[in-house]
């Protein structure tokens, strides 16, 4: 087929648009590993500033991973039964209820952070402890979770299954975790993914609930950025990247194409 | 028989979890917000007050077009690369979708390193410009810059909820519309657009919600541009003025979440299922 003008105008646009989401992305990598960005590549290229933000800013990494691993078991205990109950009871009230557990999306984050600094602001132990970004990032990411396997678990039979393994003799202890479980796997295995993806990257609400001794990835990020120089932030901003490709990775192969990807519409 | 083998143990108490810490966690505190928002001097008004005070209500405009001017020309853009990455298939494209989803899981304050990266004092388009017009341009710590961001934000998830409608829409139609004489234009007016519009909706509305809400990107450029979350955070954090930041917040969550359910009243149910 010969391709006219237009073919050549929308690939122009959109090739476009990649380099626009692109450019800075290599620049910032490139920024991070020279030696001065000022001068540019031609200045050496250098692993010096990564070092130096791994000295400076090490902890608010691990910090950000066991805040993640956390939010995750949270998000899995708390999600994946309600998800359940959402699913095989659909009524008024869980439609509410599912309805209810989206609004930590729906309204910005600095609200939410808001309200829980103005609840449990007084609560010293707590307000200082890493589990109250926790709380945040619980409430933030649990939709996601939930939404991801009500996905699965609404598309598979579950009455039918779950009939059958009744028949058979199995308690409703034996049926969730032997038959519902395995069969919403994909859907838990989505949603853990984004879970994690999204509590590493979560700042709106986190910002407002650290404190110097609580920083997490995001919040010494935007330090660095303020109060570095830009060397630095850029070595920051990889360390960043090596953190988010292998989930990335995972989420890409997980969902084949198009599909799951559309979760990402609500994230922020 | 059947309905007694399946309800046994019957498990709506597995909800009770996720509600607990839920009511514990985000209605108790959001109730108390909503509470300090009119324990201030000035009592109810404080909610009045992102209309009756020019300060905040220039805020207010300002992050109402700002929001608005981004979800138009990011639906813009996404829809003829949405539906031109559907469409065709070329050497490459792959590629060019992966670096499309790359950018996904950068939060607000990496956006807004990027908008640096291309329009702060060292940035790209400055460094261009200096070359070609001898004057440096340099625009990332302003609105336009935020508007930038925002888009860079916006964009890729745009790009695939399009691509997804767009799979689904029927290519016979299209055809039809062709062999009966329709030019291009009528056809991506009376055919594509028309097929788009639920997902169309509901993408805008997100992105929508999305930039007004933000705070990430904002707060990486410069904590001086006159936006509502910035006006919040000031206001919360610079003047400790509790009962209006509280009031503040409570109007903007109500537009974001006003804007996404009215979009799902329009589109049915894709808003709910996009997330």
């Amino acid at each position: 087929m010969r391709r006219g003008a237009r073919f050549w105008l929308q690939l122009g646009l959109t090739v476009l648009v990649c380099a626009f989401l692109v450019v800075p992305v290599v620049m910032s990598v490139l920024a991070g590993l020279s030696v001065n960005f000022f001068v540019g590549v031609r200045s050496g290229l250098t692993l010096r500033w990564v070092f130096e933000v791994w000295a400076l800013y090490a902890d608010t990494v691990y910090r950000s991973i066991g805040v993640a691993l956390a939010c995750l078991a949270c998000t899995l205990v708390l999600g994946v039964p309600a998800a359940y109950v959402l699913v095989k009871r659909q009524n008024r009230w869980t439609r509410a209820i599912e309805e209810l557990l989206v609004l930590p999306i729906a309204v910005p984050g600095l609200a939410t952070a808001l309200a829980l600094i103005l609840f449990y602001g007084q609560l010293g132990g707590f307000r200082t402890s890493w589990t109250f970004i926790l709380v945040g990032h619980v409430l933030f990411t649990l939709p996601f979770m939930v939404r991801s396997v009500v996905a699965v678990m609404a598309a598979i039979d579950m009455k039918t299954l779950e009939e059958a393994a009744a028949s058979l003799g199995a308690g409703f202890r034996e049926r969730f975790f032997g038959v519902i479980l395995p069969n919403a796997r994909p859907g838990i295995l989505a949603g853990s993914l984004m879970v994690v993806t999204l509590s590493m990257g979560e700042f709106n609400i986190t910002w407002m609930l650290h404190t110097p001794l609580t920083k997490t990835l995001p919040v010494g990020l935007a330090d660095s950025y303020a109060s570095m120089r830009l060397e630095i932030g850029s070595a920051y901003t990889i360390v960043f990247f090596f953190m988010i490709i292998p989930l990335l990775v995972a989420m890409q192969y997980l969902s084949g194409d198009g599909g799951k990807r559309q979760g990402w519409n609500r994230a922020r | 028989m059947r309905r007694h083998l399946t309800r046994a143990g019957g498990p709506v108490w597995l909800l009770a979890p996720a509600l607990a810490v839920f009511a514990a966690f985000w209605l108790l505190p959001m109730a108390r917000l909503a509470a300090v928002g009119w324990s201030g001097p000035q009592g109810l008004a404080a909610y009045a007050a992102v209309i009756t005070d020019a300060n905040y209500f220039r805020s207010l405009a300002s992050t109402v077009t700002l929001s608005l001017g981004v979800t138009a020309v990011t639906l813009a853009i996404s829809s003829v690369a949405g539906v031109f990455l559907t469409r065709n298939d070329f050497p490459g494209k792959r590629w060019l979708v992966a670096m499309l989803t790359f950018p996904l899981a950068f939060p607000g304050v990496v956006v807004g390193f990027m908008v640096i990266m291309l329009a702060g004092r060292q940035g790209l388009i400055g460094d261009l410009s200096e070359w070609f017009l001898e004057d440096r341009i340099v625009f990332a710590y302003s609105m336009a810059g935020l508007f930038v961001g925002y888009l860079y934000f916006s964009i890729p998830r745009v790009i695939l909820t399009v691509m997804a409608a767009a799979e689904k829409l029927d290519p016979a139609l299209e055809e039809a519309a062709r062999s009966l004489g329709a030019s291009p234009w009528r056809v991506t007016r009376d055919v594509i657009i028309p097929g788009l519009a639920p997902a169309l909706v509901s993408a805008g509305a997100i992105c929508f919600a999305t930039s007004m809400g933000a705070f990430g990107t904002a707060f990486t450029l410069a904590t001086k541009i006159n936006v509502l979350p910035i006006t919040i955070y000031t206001e919360f954090t610079n003047y400790a003025n509790f009962p209006i930041a509280a009031a503040l917040s409570i109007v903007l969550g109500v537009i974001t979440w006003a804007a996404l359910a009215l979009a799902r009243s329009f589109a049915g149910s894709t808003v709910s299922a996009a997330a």
